[in-house]
């Protein structure tokens, strides 16, 4: 089956977002992924076609990079970090608490070609380990239990929401965010997990910042005192001041740089 | 005395949708690119250098210098690249980051351009982080929506152009060239250097790659000056970074502080080891920087204390193991890492990281034999330095570490299995409290 002219079309208008085509080429792969649940033939000969290069090309781009699947996926990727860390945390535990529980090995999908379980790689949440992806959702501080309970709730069909993110998508869906085509989920989740705001609570609580000047910086803490901020506000000021005596902008910098 | 925590990147993380637009700019957001859209961008250059800001990637290379090597003659578009393919094992702050507060970076991102004169910049972020990945798309949109990118920004004439592009899955892509290859949608191996991405790089142009933390670091250096960011820190180890605390200890989490803290300070923070236990190895900057014991807790973390005690402060991915951890079973599982993620491009890497599996896996099954330590060392001594760029370095570093504090750990192996030794259990999040521990 051949690719569908609307997902010819976008393949085309990603290819278009780069100075030069081939650039495309990594969320094209991602797109033909949503659009054919795996890296098909067809897709390849497509993406081949798009950015003039030959099919053999595309296919050692296509072998190179763990998140392209040759096989059907199913609706929920699961992924167990077996990592040293997450390892040691109990991920080998989770992972083959999933392989009995789901009856598959490694990079294989259930029958009912809603889950395929695989394990990945470090995905840079280790202070929530063990750490289970899901569509590339992070499931953060599973055991054997709530890994198993994820499962069966995707294969019963309920809603599962990432505990720090979205309600999940599937597969499929999720590659075309990757291919660079929004869903409309961005809001969902929360800005950080608690983790992430650990140290900044003790900070607040024992009320530490970074020295004067910093309360007035583009990330200044909701809490800070009003006058350190004007106290920077002034030092940008005479800063700014300076740079204009020294480099007046009434051309811009970068004119001034290319008339030198 | 600059304060234990300085929290300046992670101050608003807690903030009601951290991640529009509207929540950074009620904050303070964006003022820095209006203060900088009216410096000569050789003197935001300037700041960046005076301020010592190094490379938060790992490697620590002086920021501000990386961009004065771009030789502002050569008629070629300038590009900007950010490092966003965060995969280092223990790494996890580049990635909280970019969900809680993405316009922090873009901030970083239109700056930077403009400093070293790029109308194109790229956001290589790793394909595994979905909603990271929304945040990122949705802030770049924001940005263009309120002026802050494309043509004639603030109507300074300055034109920036900014592409979020999803990798697809290759820890080799956080290496700078490889990462170019993957941009340019070819395999990601690593190029020959020279010529240095400076001079050659995103479609032979000359190119700033910077990772997320160095970027995102800029707008407070232009909005409070050099000397207030180089203040923080110690003498060659300027300002403040995201420290990653993650493993045996009570609250695992992020800690942004000033480069030079100790891991007593920080564990201390965390609520001490968990369950009393005692410290027995970590990782001051991730896996592929050699491991450090108990006597480093005093130790700053910081550049020349780390390279004096013979490792790296690499990304502050702080991975810590106490007693009932095998250091076997974590060298083993961090070189079978090592082994899927070499490119293939040079024999030394290729072949020896599959070497090195071989024989550590002998010693987790209890079958290793005595010579087979010596062994192992010897391989490392044909990988550091042979292969074609950091991976390969980086995967000698646990191992040789390893045997260097824990060689009687490597002897036991030439006869009990790592999982009599060190029964995986005892080591798991839900493991007991109290069984044999020494409190």
């Amino acid at each position: 089956m051949s690719i569908d002219q609307k997902t010819y079309d976008e393949l085309t208008e990603i290819a278009g977002r780069y100075p030069e085509k081939r650039s495309g080429l990594l969320p094209m792969l991602h797109l033909v992924q949503a659009s054919e649940g795996r890296v098909t033939a067809e897709g390849i000969e497509a993406c081949a076609e798009i950015l003039e290069i030959s099919a053999a090309e595309v296919s050692g781009v296509a072998t190179f990079y763990t998140m392209y699947k040759r096989r059907p996926v199913g609706d929920y990727h699961v992924g167990v970090c077996t990592n040293t860390l997450c390892a040691v945390m109990g991920g080998d535990e989770i992972f083959s608490r999933l392989k009995e529980h789901l009856d598959v090995g490694n990079d294989e999908t259930t029958e009912d070609g809603r889950i395929t379980l695989e394990h990945v790689e470090c995905n840079a949440a280790c202070d929530y380990a063990p750490v289970m992806m899901v569509n590339w959702e992070f499931m953060d501080n599973q055991t054997p239990d709530s890994a198993v309970q994820v499962v069966d709730d995707l294969r019963a069909g309920k809603e599962v929401r990432s505990t720090r993110g979205p309600r999940l998508c599937t597969w499929r869906e999720a590659e075309r965010v990757l291919a660079g085509f929004p869903d409309g989920r961005v809001d969902e989740g929360p800005g950080a997990g608690p983790a992430s705001l650990l140290g900044l609570g003790i900070a607040q609580e024992k009320g530490w910042s970074a020295p004067a000047g910093a309360d007035g910086s583009p990330a200044a803490v909701p809490a800070s005192g009003a006058d350190a901020a004007a106290a920077t506000d002034a030092s940008v000021e005479a800063e700014a001041a300076a740079v204009e005596e020294e480099a007046p902008t009434s051309t811009t910098a970068a004119e001034k740089k290319d008339a030198q | 005395m600059t304060d234990t925590l300085t929290p300046v990147l992670t101050a608003n993380w807690g903030a009601e949708r951290s991640w529009t637009r509207e929540s950074y700019e009620e904050h303070g957001g964006y003022q820095a690119l209006r203060t900088a859209l009216t410096m000569a961008p050789d003197d935001i250059i300037a700041t960046v250098k005076d301020s010592g800001l190094r490379g938060r990637g790992g490697a620590g290379f002086p920021t501000g210098m990386k961009w004065s090597f771009i030789p502002q003659v050569n008629p070629k578009p300038k590009y900007l690249v950010v490092n966003a393919d965060e995969s280092e094992p223990g790494t996890c702050k580049d990635i909280p980051l970019m969900m809680a507060s993405p316009h922090t970076l873009v901030e970083g991102v239109i700056i930077s351009s403009f400093a070293i004169r790029a109308n194109k910049a790229f956001i290589y972020i790793r394909g595994e982080v979905l909603h990271v990945i929304r945040r990122v798309q949705a802030a770049v949109a924001e940005a263009y929506a309120a002026g802050h990118l494309g043509k004639d920004i603030h109507g300074s004439g300055y034109d920036l152009d900014v592409v979020v592009h999803a990798g697809a899955g290759a820890y080799i892509c956080g290496e700078e060239t490889a990462l170019l290859e993957g941009l340019e949608g070819r395999r990601g191996q690593p190029r020959l250097r020279p010529p240095f991405p400076a001079v050659a790089g995103l479609y032979a142009s000359p190119t700033v790659i910077n990772n997320v933390e160095s970027i995102a670091s800029v707008p407070s250096i232009i909005a409070n000056g050099a000397s207030w960011f180089a203040g923080m820190g110690t003498e060659k180890s300027n300002g403040f970074g995201i420290f990653s605390l993650s493993g045996h200890v009570t609250n695992p989490g992020q800690f942004e502080a000033p480069l030079g803290i100790t891991l007593r300070q920080l564990i201390d923070l965390a609520g001490g080891m968990r369950h009393g236990r005692e410290l027995k190895f970590w990782t001051p900057g991730g896996s592929s920087t050699p491991l450090l014991t108990a006597e480093h807790l005093d130790t700053p973390l910081d550049f020349e204390a780390m390279g004096e005690a013979g490792t790296m402060l690499g990304t502050r991915a702080i991975q810590i193991f106490d007693e009932t951890t095998s250091v076997v079973r974590c060298v083993l599982r961090w070189t079978e890492f090592y082994k899927h993620e070499s490119c293939g491009k040079c024999t030394p890497c290729r072949e020896g990281t599959w070497w090195l599996v071989q024989t550590l896996a002998a010693f987790e099954r209890g079958e290793g034999r005595v010579e087979d330590i010596d062994l192992l060392v010897d391989q490392c001594d044909n990988i550091l330095g042979r292969s074609f760029c950091a991976l390969g370095d980086g995967a000698t570093s646990p191992i040789t570490s390893a045997v260097k504090y824990f060689r009687d750990e490597f002897e036991a192996g030439t006869h009990t299995p790592a999982s009599e030794l060190f029964p995986p259990a005892a080591s798991t999040a839900w493991a007991a409290p109290t069984v044999g521990a020494s409190a």
